[in-house]
């Protein structure tokens, strides 16, 4: 069993006990244990299940790299699925459950999967799709769905709140490692800004652990130095629990600082995305060991060599009391002296060389541990854990020799190093023939805005195995990196470690060389997919031959670790398979994030009420109190109705339009878009802008006008009022007030750059009140204070002046038909003018109204929306308003647009109105029947409804749409469809339902 | 994540300070031009891969559209000029050309 | 009479950095080419200080002007003086190609201020704190909305748009609580 030992543990603090349960079961650790050591050191072995066959999995490494050890973390608003384990900080208190499996950890029913693996193969997904057909849907489908997934995602809002920051450098370093140290150390001196991030609670990598030497002091002493040396300096920034998650474009970098993780509840940001612009990056990400494939290298209790040894000395945790070392390397032997400088016992070092000549190898031979050169591990035994390995010659085909019981199996398949910060922006990977690996090839970097390389990795993560190496590297890297930021200087201090000699590494995949196809069809790559050396090697049967379609194809690497163990294993045996090298063979493309980033992270602030900007017009306040209910209008929230009582909305909207027919209504228009347009050629240019002429109007009268895109389409419309000689003021709808003013400014900056014209949008400058309905012009006589009578200020006119005391422009213009002013007054004001009207509009039934009640009341009208009667692909001449188009003007934005043959065809669906004949609304949506069926067997339309209401005035539906032949068709009877199936017959009529005279508007 | 510096402020904007424009140096074609022409100042674009010109807006700086070469698949930044100009400046197009000796030139 | 109001009616928030919306504080657009003939006079006669370069501001306390762009000032002062400075203004660009709009009430105005003020800021704007001059007028984004600020001895100063004033509010704030100092 796995236990804590008595003695030695150099990250944990005996005296600080941490109790937590795992699947109910209360455990206790220390601070400063992983999840994952404190698992082990309570004997939990099983952590969870895999993928597709609910196989038995345990722990396997010690950090980002885990494959199997994902928890459900928490519960209620801070359930996390899917977390490693082996980078989860343990905390007091702290609940975890495992994943995938039903009903029990230990009972898994999904484990029949396992016994019919022979038919669940490598592309099974894919092949169930193919055949027979409906097997997909009917059978394979909801069994793959009940059976597989890991964890389950939280049900209940996240209580934690999570944050972002920009930060900016000259030289970003990633890897707290002492090769990112040696960096930082040399930058820093240098006086460059430096941030320098570390993904661990810890500093100082692997270095510590494996027992290295710098400067003659041990790792862990000379890292606490460093970290001293760098705190003095104000120019370098040091960070820890941070990944560096992603590189990307001119010197961008991503990185996950998990704040509060491990104190949940205090208070502070959960986690906080740092987006940071570095002039140089240095990746100092280290290396990650590779499994071996052996039969039974899934059962728990077989860990990674590195990962084994960071448990005992980091943890004072034992995997079991015997262990076998399985290699290919010197490094293994690490774990044997560490596991038997820690009082347990290592039956038996397996190397699969033939001959050990390191000083590793010679120091475990003194210490009496035996080790057998030349062998593998034919089979692992066990079931939820390791009972016993049996040994093989590694060149042969499996035949065993000899076995050895034991609880654990430490392996060593080589060393990777982490290139994905490298390859995220497009460096390159050259093969190293030496170690076996892919790492950075320096001559094809990764490049900045400059076009020169603006990554640089350093020590492991550039291929420099050991630690001696990985310092000098670092040193040259970091100058390389000074370099480019313009800094020439040799380094002050360099640091080095004392040289351990290692002998070569032999690339070993198949372990052993000539297993059969019972052997190889227990041999996991991926362990979390699932995915077996035979699935690889079928797919490559099969003609997956690309490591791209083998990927997916087998789901290798397609996990939540992205195949960090799986990934050179897994090409090499494709390579093998297709009698290719691995560097022709290539690796598969490293995609950001580096780990997974909670969704929270990239969300940051933007959730509950700062979720996006929300834009209130100066009387929201007001329209709060009163109850109102909202919508959205772009970003602003607009007062849709304002029920009272009880009443449903389609009853406060039929009482708000009816009491602005029949007495007052006060509408906040504030949204609507105001940008004054001046200058010489204003004139000229708004007559470019708008359909119609907008130069020849008269200083003092208003003009409703439209404005086309380049291709002809509608885009806006509103009212311009002309306020001077050289000044217009623009009205846009609510919606439309920034890009018409980035529009504008377009063709003011980039086309007619000569034109003497200047734009402001004032849109927020000024509240504005629509008030209207027979009382309008008594309220604002009652107000007081300028003549709005219907000679000084007739219809299409404006006027400044004041109106109880408040300074207002005053425009005659009305969308509902009605006697109707819309009064600007400054949006500081707005709160004030508008209880003001409310307060002296009470005796004149002055009711607030919305915009449903706005929209009625213009399709009463036949006033075209756009949004509604638009949609990008529609003409004025498709909406009648051929008489708001200059024919005189030579040019206009959309008038070529509107020559083209398609857009001047006379088939073309055009505006009108429509009265059903039973009086019912057409619902939104429908489309006008055609006879006969489309080259597609779909039923032919010649039109549809674009605008569709009840008409509290008239007491039925009306619509207006757009249909084949236009007012042409006057007095048809056309079918809408409807969804119930049965359509609904409306007729063809003048979509001006209300008022055809316009006499209530022009009195 | 792009990094463009504005030519009339002098900020190295970050990308998400700016809005996209598309193609620079495209000549209008309006009443008059033939059906060929407005179809080709309106639909067909350069997508090359390489030296290309394109509009940028410092939306959420100065509001100045300004003009960027940009090799869009390495994506280093040559230079960045004013919107005001109806070609890439000389020294702007020598020093693509010394950079790019295959490229083609700007129309 | 004045019936003006801020946008939010001057809230304030405490955390590592206290949040206080403030105003309403008088602004003027004024566009013009730096070239104009008058247009020294013009902001001289506005807020009392010369024309700003590039990206800087001229003069302190409640009177300053701010450059926008290469053809737009911002001219602050106090709220009740801008019908004054619109007069000098025409008064000192009469028959020049310019631009002057009011816009006070169309912008919200708040202070942040404390020791780390700037990192409430840094956590919302892509802006390198530590290169921002003392007398500039920095435009950028604030989360999702167009912001500007400047500088001053206890913090700084930001303007966004008055119809975003509550969101910005809420943007400060949560950057600004105890505990997630940067």
């Amino acid at each position: 069993m796995s236990t804590r030992l008595s003695k030695g543990g150099r990250l944990i603090d005996r005296s600080k006990v941490q109790n937590f349960t795992f699947n109910g079961t209360a455990m206790r650790g220390y601070q400063g244990d992983t999840l994952a050591a404190a698992l082990l050191a309570n004997d939990q072995m099983l952590v969870g299940r895999s993928f597709k066959y609910h196989r038995p999995r345990g722990i396997v490494g010690s950090g980002p790299e885990e494959p199997n050890a994902l928890v459900n973390l928490g519960r209620a608003g801070r359930s996390e699925p899917n977390q490693r384990a082996t980078t989860t900080e343990l905390f007091d208190g702290l609940e975890c459950a495992s994943q995938n499996h039903w009903p029990s950890l230990n009972y898994d029913v999904g484990v029949i999967n396992n016994t019919l693996a022979r038919f669940l193969p490598g592309g099974f997904y894919y092949k169930t799709f193919m055949y027979p057909r409906a097997a997909w849907k009917h059978l394979f489908e909801p069994i793959i769905r009940a059976s597989a997934g890991l964890g389950k995602p939280p049900q209940e809002p996240d209580a934690d709140r999570y944050e972002q920051a920009y930060a900016f450098c000259d030289v970003l370093i990633i890897g707290g490692g002492i090769a990112g140290l040696q960096a930082a150390l040399i930058a820093g001196t240098a006086g460059l800004r430096v941030i320098l991030l570390e993904q661990n609670a810890h500093w100082g990598g692997r270095a510590p652990v494996d027992g290295d030497v710098v400067d003659g002091m041990p790792a862990a002493e000379w890292v606490a130095k460093a970290l001293q040396d760098l705190d003095k300096m104000t120019n370098v920034t040091l960070r820890n629990r941070c990944t560096g998650a992603g590189v990307y474009d001119h010197g961008y970098v991503l990185a996950d600082e998990k704040v509060a993780d491990h104190t949940p509840g205090d208070g502070r940001p959960k986690h906080r995305l740092w987006r940071i612009r570095a002039g140089q990056i240095l990746t100092a990400t280290g290396a990650i060991e590779r499994p071996l494939s052996f039969a039974g290298n899934d059962i728990p209790g077989v860990m990674l060599a590195a990962s084994t040894r960071d448990f005992v000395v980091n943890f004072a945790v034992s995997p079991g009391d015997r262990t076998v070392i399985v290699t290919n390397n010197d490094d293994a032997y690490r774990t044997a002296i560490a596991l038997h400088e820690a009082g347990l016992s290592v039956p038996c070092i397996v190397d699969a060389r033939s001959t050990v000549t390191g000083d590793l190898p010679l120091r475990a031979k003194a210490l009496g541990l035996r080790i057998a050169t030349g062998m593998g591990i034919a089979k692992v035994s066990g079931g939820k854990r390791v009972t016993k390995v049996a040994l093989c010659m590694q060149a042969g085909e499996g035949a065993v020799i000899e076995e050895i019981a034991c609880e654990a199996v430490a392996m060593s398949g080589g060393w990777s190093p982490v290139v994905h910060l490298w390859s995220h922006c497009g460096g390159k990977l050259t093969w190293d023939t030496t170690h076996a690996h892919f790492r950075p090839d320096a001559t094809r970097p990764p490049t900045g805005a400059d076009g020169a390389a603006m990554v640089v990795a350093l020590g492991a993560a550039n291929g420099a195995m050991t630690a001696a190496d990985a310092m000098v590297d670092a040193a040259n890297g970091t100058q390389l990196a000074l370099k480019a930021l313009g800094f020439d200087a040799k380094p002050k201090i360099v640091s080095s470690a004392a040289p351990v000699q290692e002998a070569e590494m032999e690339p070993v995949w198949i372990m052993p060389y000539g297993a059969g196809v019972k052997l190889k069809s227990k041999m996991w790559l991926d362990y979390q997919n699932d995915v077996k050396v035979s699935d690889v090697q079928l797919a490559a049967r099969e003609g997956y031959s690309s490591v791209e379609h083998t990927k997916r194809y087998t789901t290798l690497g397609m996990a939540t670790d992205q195949g960090k163990l799986s990934n050179i294993n897994g090409l090499a045996i494709l390579a093998d398979a297709r009698n290719a090298e691995i560097p022709q063979v290539g690796t598969t493309t490293f995609r950001p994030p580096y780990t997974p980033v909670t969704l929270g992270a990239l969300a940051g602030e933007s959730r509950g009420e700062i979720f996006q900007p929300l834009r209130m017009t100066p009387m929201h306040a007001w329209h709060q109190t009163q109850g109102a209910y909202f919508e959205p209008v772009g970003l602003w929230r607009r007062p849709y109705t304002f029920p009272r009582g009880g009443e449903t909305h389609a009853q406060s909207v039929a009482r708000e339009v009816n009491n602005t027919r029949n007495a007052l209504g006060l509408l906040d228009a504030s949204t609507l878009g105001k940008i004054i347009v001046k200058g010489p050629d204003a004139g000229r240019f708004l007559d470019m802008l708008y359909t119609g002429v907008m130069s020849s109007l008269p200083i003092g009268k208003c003009r409703y006008g439209l404005m086309c895109s380049e291709q002809g389409f509608l885009s806006d419309d509103g009212v311009v009022a002309r306020i001077d000689d050289e000044t217009w003021l623009c009205h846009t709808t609510s919606g439309g007030a920034d890009r018409i003013h980035a529009w504008m400014e377009d063709w003011l900056q980039c086309e007619w750059w000569d034109w003497q014209v200047y734009t402001a949008n004032i849109t927020e400058q000024l509240a504005q009140v629509a008030v209207v309905g027979p009382n309008a012009r008594k309220l604002l006589e009652k107000m007081g204070g300028m003549d709005v009578s219907k000679e000084t200020l007739p219809f299409m006119q404006w006027a400044d002046g004041t109106l109880g005391g408040f300074a207002v422009r005053v425009y005659r213009i009305s969308f509902s038909g009605e006697l109707s002013y819309e009064i600007a007054v400054a949006a500081s004001e707005g709160a004030a003018f508008w209880a003001a009207l409310h307060a002296a509009g009470a005796e004149l039934g002055a009711m607030p109204y919305g915009t449903e009640a706005l929209h009625i009341m213009r399709a009463e009208k036949g006033f075209i929306m756009i949004g509604d009667e638009t949609d990008g692909t529609i003409i004025p001449q498709d909406l009648n308003l051929g008489w708001a188009i200059s024919k005189k003007k030579a040019d206009f934005l959309g008038k070529r647009g509107q020559e083209r043959t398609y857009l001047a065809s006379e088939d073309r669906w055009k505006l009108a109105g429509f009265e059903t004949l039973d009086g019912s609304v057409i619902p939104d949506g429908s489309y006008i029947l055609a006879p006969g069926l489309n080259a597609n067997g779909q039923g032919n339309t010649q039109g549809r409804v674009t605008s569709t209401y009840f008409s509290p005035t008239l007491g039925r539906g009306i619509a207006m749409g757009l249909i084949k032949g236009g007012l042409a068709r006057m007095g048809d009877v056309v079918d809408f469809n409807t969804l119930s199936g049965a359509p609904i017959k409306a007729k063809v009529v003048d979509p001006v339902f209300y008022d055809k005279d316009g006499e209530k508007q022009n009195v | 994540m792009l990094i463009l510096e504005c030519p009339y402020c002098g900020v190295k904007a970050c990308e998400t300070e700016l809005s996209p424009g598309y193609e620079a140096h495209l000549k209008r074609f309006g009443p008059g031009s033939t059906d060929a022409e407005f179809e080709d100042y309106m639909f067909a674009r350069k997508n090359p891969k390489g030296v290309h010109f394109e509009r940028w807006r410092h939306t959420y700086g100065c509001g100045k559209w300004f003009l960027a070469a940009r090799d869009t698949n390495t994506l280093e930044v040559f230079g960045t000029y004013p919107a005001q100009s109806s070609a890439p400046p000389e020294d702007l197009q020598a020093k693509i050309k010394a950079k790019r000796p295959d490229w083609k030139g700007y129309k | 009479m004045s019936n003006a109001v801020s946008a939010l009616g001057n809230v304030s928030y405490n955390g590592f950095a206290q949040i206080s919306e403030i105003g309403p504080i008088g602004m003027i657009s004024l566009r013009a080419k730096p070239d104009v003939k008058g247009l020294d006079k013009a902001i001289k006669a506005a807020v009392g200080t010369k024309v700003p370069a590039a990206r800087q501001m001229e003069g302190a306390q409640e009177r300053f002007a701010g450059w926008m762009s290469p053809d737009e000032y911002l001219l602050v002062m106090p709220y009740a003086d801008t019908g004054a400075a619109m007069a000098a203004i025409d008064k000192a660009l009469k028959g020049q190609h310019y631009l002057a709009a009011v816009v006070s009430d169309a912008r919200a105005v708040f202070r942040v201020t404390g020791e780390k003020a700037d990192q409430v800021l840094a956590k919302l704007s892509p802006v390198d704190f530590a290169n921002l001059g003392a007398q500039e007028l920095r435009r950028t984004r604030a989360a999702q909305v167009a912001a500007a600020f400047w500088r001053d001895d206890s913090g700084y100063t930001l303007v966004c748009f008055r119809s975003v004033a509550t969101y910005m509010m809420g943007l400060l704030s949560h950057s600004a609580m105890t505990g997630s100092e940067l």
